[in-house]
C-alpha cells in the first residue's frame, strides 16, 4: 500500500491555497510593495487628445520645481533610439510621441521626482501644444474614402488597414451554400472591454553602474518573454537583465506585452544610475494598456432542414486602436478565431478577417483567453441560438444532432484544428437535468401568458486551451513550450520553479500537489517558486490557461525523472537491481518482498550521503515540455433569466456550469476558477465595457465608469464535471482558467434573446443594459453596435 | 492618484471650523465622511486649498426624534447608521426605503447624509428623498444659523446657496402632517453606480386622503428635481389608479434627463413615471391591506 494521494495533497485534494497565508494576512509581496535604497518615482504625462499633431513641447516649469530629477520626452527617448519599440505583433508602438498622439491616454512625457506627488505636479507644469487631427472610433470610420491616415509614421503604410487574412475552404463552403435549405445569418459586435487587474502595472527599474546589473522588478506574466525582449531590442547582454515578477495582484492578459512606462522606467534608471519606481494609476491602466475584443463579427450558416449544418461564412473587422501590439503568441493575425464552431461536425467553412488601427489605445490582450477564442465562442453560439430559432427547432437539440460524436476523435474542426477528446452530449445531459430543462419550459410558457418573460440560454463550446506545440505558436520566434526544475533536498523537502508565473491561480499549491501525485513526497514540503529570470528555467509565462497544460506537464515530466534516478538509489539502498523494484505512490519496494521497501525521503537522503558507484550524486533535475497539441476542454453553461418589460431591467434565475478540463488537480482551486469566469462573463453580457465618445474621450477610465459587478450583482452558480481525461498530457488534464469566460457570456444573452423570442428581436449586443432592452421590447428591432454615447435626445 | 497639495485642519468645534471656513476664503471645503470628496482630490478634479476635517467635532453624529416628532440628522450622522435604524421605520418610511440603497456598504459606513446633500450632485440619492419629506438643513456661519429648504439647496451641479463660510450642521425633517408611507427606487447599472433614475415617494394621509405629498428624482436634472406639480395631483384625495397615472405623468414631465451612457432621455423619463407608479401602487395595495 502506498500513501493516501489527498492525505498528502496530491491529485484530487481540494488542497487549501498556500499563498493564501500571506495574501489574507497582508503580507504578499507586491510591486508597490517593494522599495529600494535611494528609489525615485516616475510619473507619466499623458495625450489629453485623442488624435492631434504635437507642435511643441516645454518642460521648463517642470525641471523648475524642487525634487524633480529628470523629464523625458520623445525627442529624448529618441536621442536614444527608444521613441519607438516593437510590439508582439511585428509593428511598432510608440513609447512616447514624438510626432502625434493617436489615441486619448497615449504617453507623452515622464517625470522622475524625490515622490510620486512631485512628479504628478512637475507632470502637470509640462506644456505641450497640440494640433487636433480628425478622429476614428470604429472600423466604419477607419475604412471609409479618405480617412485621416493614422499611422503616418510608416513608410508603406496608405490606409488604416493592418491586415486582411483568410482561412478555411472557400469552394467547399460555397457549394454548401447551394445546397442549403436554409440559410441563417447574424451579426453582431464584441464590444470593447479591459482586463482591469486590481493591481495595476508597474516596475522597478535599478540599474547598478559598478555591475553594469540591470535588475527589473515588472508587473509581468511573462518574465523570460521580457528578458529575451530587452536583451534583442536594447542591445543589453541578457546575463546581466535580471527580471523579478513580484506577487501579481491579477493579470488576466494585461501584463503580457511590454508598455512604455517600463522602457522609460529603465532609462531614467541608467541615466540617473538609481532605482526608479513606476506605478501605474487606475485611470492610466484603464485608458492606456492592453485592452480586449472591439470586433464586429458577422455571418451565415447552410442548413439543411433536418437541422444538420453543412457550411458556416464569418467575416470579422476587429478594431485595433492607434498601434498592432496584440500580445499572442500564434502565427494567425485573427489569433485563434477560427477555432469557433470546433464542437460541431460541419464540413466546410471560411472566414475573412480584417484589422484596423483607429485613435483608441493599443494592445489587444487575451482577457482571460486563448487569443481571440472569446469572441470566436461568441458568435458561435450566438449562431447556432438563431439557427435553431430559424429552423424552429428546440435549441440543445439543434446542438446535439450537430455536435461530434465521442466515437469521432481525433477530430478535424471546420477550420482544420484537431481536436482529440470529449463527451459533448454527455455534458449538455448534465446541464439540461440540473437545470430542469423540460419544467422550465413549461414554466416559461404559463409565465408568457401572464405577461412575463422567461427565457433560457444554452452556451456549449471546446475551445484550444494551452500554446504551444512549437509548430505554430512563438513569441518573437521563440517557441511555446514550458519548463519545470525541481531539486530534491537530503531530508526529502524539495523546491520547484518553473518558467510559468501565478497571478492568482494558485500555482505554489498545485504544482506541489503534481510533485506529490508523482513521487509522494507531501505537497507540503513542496516550495514552489516562480517569476525570478535569474533562478527560474526559461519558460514564457502564464496566460491562455497554458500553465496546467505546458508547465504543469513539464512538472510531471521532471518528477518522472527524479523518480527514475530515485530508483537506482532504492535499488542500491535494497541491494536489489532495479529491474526488482516496484513503485506504489511514495515508496520503492522488492517486487518478490513487498515488505522490503525504502520511502522516496530514503533515496533523497541516500542521493547526498550514500551514492552508488558510478551515480552522480544529489537529487535535482529539469524537463522542458513541448506539448503535441492543444487540450480541449467542454463547457455546457445554461442561464434561465426574467426580464421585466416595464424597465428592461433583467435577472438570472439560475445559472448552471458543466465542465469537462480533463482530470483536475485541485478541484476548489479550479471551481474558483469557474465561478470567477462565469462573474466575468455575466459582466460582459450585464455591465462591463469601455466606449468612446466621438472625439475619442474614453468613457470607462474608472471604477465609477467601467463597471465590475459585485458580489450584489452576481448570480449565484451551480457546478457540475465531466471527466474526459486529455490523451497527451501526463496527467490527462487541460486547460480551464478561461473556459468560463469564453463560453459564459453567450448563455446569458441566449436567455435573455430567448425571453425576447416572438417579438421579432433576433439580436441585442452586450452589454444588455436595461435601456437596450427595454428599446428592442418597445421598439421590436435589434440593438446594434458599441454603446454609444448618446447625443440629447429630448 | 496622488491629489495637488493642500493644508490640512481638524477643528474640535463648529465655531473654530467656521473660523478656518472664513480664512480660507473660498478655497477650502469641508471634509465629514470624504466618500466623494477624496477620490474628486485623487484625481484632482478638485484642488481646494485647504481641508477642514469635522470629524473631531464632538455630538454632530447623532440621529434622534424630537418630542414633537421632529427628525435631526447631524453632519457626522453616517448612510449606515440611518440604514440601521428603527427610527426611520417608523416615521419616515421614505428615507427607510432609501438608505440601503445609498451607493455599497462600504461607502455607507462613513458617507454621511448632510455631506451627500453639500456636495449637491444631482445623482446624489438623499437630495431627492429629502425634497420628498420636505426637509430642510440647518447651516451656521460667523453670522449665526439659517433655515435652508433642501428643495432650495441646490443652484446646479455639485452648486449650493450655502455661502464659503457656512457649515451644515444638520438635516431636519418635519414631523408628518398624517400617517407617512412612501418608497424610493433607484435604478443603477451596478450596485455603487450613480442612479440612472432613482424616484423618491413621499405621501401622508389622514383619513384615507392624500394631506401632503413630495417626489423628488435624482439623476434626470442638472440637480435634484422637486416634482411639485406631480405631488399636487396626488393631494385632496384617496391614492386612485388616476392620481397615480397622472402623478406620474407629470413627474415625468418635470425630469429634464440627458442622454449618457447609463441611458436615452426618453428612456429615462419612462422609468420615472414607472417608478413613480410602483412606489404609490404599492402605498395602495398595502394600505388597502390595512384596511
Amino acid at each position: 500500500m502506498g500513501l493516501d494521494e489527498i492525505k498528502i495533497g496530491g491529485l484530487g485534494a481540494s488542497r487549501r491555497r498556500v499563498e493564501d497565508n500571506r495574501f489574507i494576512r497582508g503580507k504578499g509581496n507586491y510591486i508597490d510593495d517593494i522599495v529600494l535604497p535611494g528609489m525615485l518615482h516616475m510619473e507619466i504625462l499623458r495625450s489629453p487628445l485623442a488624435h492631434a499633431r504635437i507642435k511643441s513641447i516645454d518642460a521648463t516649469k517642470a525641471w523648475a520645481i524642487p525634487g524633480v530629477r529628470l523629464v523625458l520626452t520623445g525627442e529624448t527617448m529618441a536621442s536614444r533610439n527608444l521613441a519607438w519599440m516593437p510590439t508582439l505583433s511585428y509593428d511598432t508602438q510608440a513609447v512616447l510621441a514624438t510626432d502625434k498622439v493617436r489615441f486619448q491616454g497615449q504617453e507623452v512625457a515622464c517625470v522622475v521626482a524625490d515622490d510620486p506627488y512631485i512628479a504628478k505636479d512637475a507632470c502637470e507644469a509640462i506644456v505641450v501644444d497640440y494640433e487636433p487631427l480628425p478622429v476614428i472610433i470604429n472600423p466604419q470610420q477607419a475604412l471609409a474614402p479618405n480617412a485621416p491616415l493614422i499611422r503616418d509614421d510608416k513608410e508603406n503604410q496608405r490606409d488604416n488597414v493592418v491586415f486582411d487574412w483568410v482561412v478555411g475552404d472557400k469552394d467547399g463552403t460555397d457549394k454548401a451554400f447551394a445546397k442549403a435549405d436554409v440559410v441563417s445569418k447574424l451579426e453582431l459586435h464584441y464590444p470593447r472591454s479591459h482586463p482591469s487587474p486590481m493591481e495595476t502595472c508597474g516596475s522597478i527599474a535599478d540599474f547598478d553602474r559598478s555591475t553594469s546589473k540591470l535588475t527589473v522588478y515588472m508587473t509581468t506574466q511573462a518574465p523570460h518573454i521580457i528578458r529575451a525582449a530587452v536583451a534583442l531590442v536594447a542591445e543589453l547582454p541578457e546575463h546581466m537583465i535580471r527580471i523579478v515578477s513580484p506577487d501579481l495582484g491579477g493579470g488576466f492578459g494585461n501584463k503580457v506585452p511590454v508598455y512604455p512606462g517600463y522602457v522609460a522606467s529603465i532609462l531614467a534608471s541608467i541615466l540617473l544610475e538609481r532605482p526608479v519606481k513606476w506605478i501605474e494609476d487606475k485611470t492610466g491602466n484603464l485608458i492606456s494598456t492592453g485592452f480586449a475584443r472591439d470586433i464586429y463579427l458577422r455571418g451565415e450558416m447552410a442548413l439543411r432542414k433536418d437541422g444538420k449544418i453543412l457550411g458556416v461564412r464569418m467575416h470579422t473587422d476587429s478594431d485595433h486602436g492607434a498601434f498592432f501590439s496584440d500580445a499572442q503568441p500564434s502565427k494567425f493575425k485573427i489569433g485563434l478565431m477560427h477555432s469557433a464552431f470546433a464542437c460541431y461536425d460541419i464540413p466546410a467553412a471560411h472566414l475573412t478577417a480584417r484589422g484596423v488601427y483607429t485613435n483608441k489605445a493599443p494592445g489587444g490582450v487575451a482577457y482571460r483567453c486563448s487569443f481571440r477564442v472569446t469572441e470566436a465562442m461568441f458568435f458561435q453560439e450566438r449562431m447556432v441560438q438563431a439557427a435553431a430559432d430559424d429552423l424552429g427547432m428546440d435549441q440543445a437539440e439543434f446542438r446535439r444532432i450537430n455536435f461530434v460524436r465521442d466515437d469521432d476523435f481525433p477530430h478535424r474542426t471546420p477550420f482544420g484544428f484537431l481536436t482529440d477528446s470529449g463527451q459533448y452530449g454527455k455534458c449538455l445531459d448534465v446541464g439540461l437535468e440540473a437545470i430542469g430543462y423540460q419544467d422550465f419550459l413549461r414554466q416559461k410558457a404559463d409565465a408568457a401568458k401572464k405577461g412575463r418573460l422567461l427565457g433560457i440560454g444554452i452556451s456549449t463550446m471546446t475551445e484550444p486551451l494551452g500554446a504551444g506545440n512549437s509548430r505554430e505558436y512563438d513569441i518573437l520566434g521563440i517557441k511555446m513550450f514550458d519548463s519545470a526544475e525541481l531539486r530534491v533536498h537530503l531530508t526529502g523537502k524539495a523546491i520547484l520553479r518553473t518558467g510559468a508565473k501565478t497571478q492568482g491561480q494558485g500555482h505554489e499549491t498545485t504544482w506541489a500537489q503534481i510533485v506529490a501525485h508523482e513521487l509522494g513526497i507531501p505537497a507540503d514540503d513542496v516550495t514552489v517558486e516562480e517569476g525570478d529570470t535569474d533562478t527560474a528555467p526559461f519558460g514564457m509565462g502564464t496566460y491562455a490557461s497554458r500553465s496546467t497544460p505546458v508547465a504543469g506537464a513539464a512538472v510531471a515530466m521532471v518528477s518522472r525523472k527524479i523518480r527514475a534516478k530515485a530508483r537506482k538509489l532504492a535499488a542500491h539502498l535494497l541491494e536489489v537491481s532495479e529491474e526488482d523494484i516496484e513503485w506504489e505512490l511514495g515508496r520503492f519496494y522488492v517486487r518478490s518482498s513487498p515488505d522490503r521497501g525504502v520511502t522516496i525521503q530514503d533515496c533523497a537522503m541516500a542521493a547526498y550521503t550514500n551514492v552508488p558507484d558510478g551515480l552522480e550524486p544529489g537529487l535535482e533535475n529539469n524537463a522542458y515540455y513541448d506539448p503535441p497539441n492543444l487540450t480541449w476542454p467542454f463547457a455546457c453553461y445554461i442561464a434561465t433569466v426574467e426580464v421585466d418589460p416595464e424597465t428592461g431591467v433583467w435577472d438570472v434565475l439560475n445559472m448552471v456550469a458543466v465542465d469537462d478540463c480533463g482530470v483536475r488537480i485541485n478541484p476548489m482551486i479550479v471551481e474558483g476558477q469557474i465561478m470567477g469566469g462565469l462573474t466575468e462573463a455575466y459582466a460582459m453580457a450585464s455591465m462591463q465595457f469601455i466606449t468612446f465618445d466621438s472625439e475619442g474621450n474614453c468613457v470607462g477610465s474608472n471604477y465609477m465608469d467601467y463597471l465590475l459587478p459585485t458580489a450584489w450583482e452576481t448570480p449565484g452558480f451551480e457546478l457540475h464535471e465531466v471527466v474526459t481525461p486529455c490523451p497527451h498530457h501526463p496527467i490527462g488534464a487541460k486547460g480551464v482558467g478561461e473556459c468560463a469566460t469564453v463560453g459564459g457570456p453567450a448563455a446569458f444573452v441566449n436567455a435573455v434573446m430567448d425571453a425576447l423570442k416572438g417579438t421579432g428581436v433576433r439580436n441585442i449586443d452586450m452589454p444588455l443594459l436595461p435601456d437596450r432592452v427595454y428599446e428592442a421590447i418597445t421598439q421590436r428591432h435589434d440593438v446594434s453596435g458599441a454603446p454609444p454615447v448618446k447625443m440629447d435626445d429630448t | 492618484m496622488y491629489p495637488s497639495r493642500f493644508q490640512y485642519e481638524a477643528p474640535r468645534s463648529i465655531e473654530e471650523a467656521i473660523a478656518l471656513l472664513h480664512k480660507g476664503g473660498g478655497e477650502a471645503k469641508v471634509l465629514a465622511g470624504g466618500q466623494s470628496l477624496v477620490p474628486m482630490l485623487k484625481l484632482r478634479f478638485a484642488s481646494p486649498e485647504m481641508l477642514v476635517d469635522i470629524n473631531n467635532i464632538p455630538d454632530l453624529d447623532y440621529l434622534r426624534v424630537d418630542s414633537d416628532g421632529t427628525l435631526r440628522i447631524g453632519a457626522l450622522c453616517r448612510h449606515a447608521d440611518l440604514e440601521k435604524s428603527m427610527v426611520l421605520e417608523t416615521h419616515q418610511p421614505t428615507m427607510a426605503a432609501a438608505a440601503p440603497l445609498v451607493s455599497d456598504p462600504i461607502v455607507r459606513n462613513r458617507g454621511t447624509l448632510v455631506g451627500s446633500l453639500c456636495h449637491a450632485d444631482p445623482q446624489g440619492d438623499w437630495a431627492s428623498v429629502m425634497v420628498a419629506v420636505d426637509g430642510h438643513i440647518v447651516a451656521q456661519g460667523p453670522k449665526g444659523r439659517r433655515s435652508i429648504p433642501v428643495s432650495e439647496l441646490m443652484k446646479g451641479p455639485f452648486q449650493t446657496v450655502l455661502a464659503y463660510d457656512e457649515l451644515a450642521i444638520e438635516a431636519v425633517v418635519p414631523a408628518p402632517k398624517g400617517v407617512a408611507a412612501g418608497g424610493y427606487l433607484k435604478l443603477e447599472r451596478r450596485v455603487g453606480d450613480f442612479a440612472t433614475v432613482g424616484v423618491a415617494v413621499a405621501i401622508e394621509t389622514t383619513d384615507g386622503s392624500v394631506v401632503r405629498a413630495g417626489i423628488g428624482l435624482t439623476g434626470v436634472g442638472g440637480s435634484t428635481i422637486n416634482a411639485k406639480d406631480a405631488a399636487s395631483a396626488l393631494v385632496g384625495a384617496p391614492l386612485s389608479a388616476a392620481s397615480i397615472a397622472r402623478a406620474g405623468e407629470l413627474a415625468a414631465q418635470a425630469a429634464q434627463p440627458r442622454s449618457d451612457h447609463r441611458g436615452g432621455a426618453t428612456y429615462k423619463r419612462h422609468i420615472v413615471s414607472t417608478f413613480v407608479a410602483r412606489i404609490l401602487n404599492e402605498v395602495a395595495e398595502s394600505k388597502g391591506k390595512a384596511a
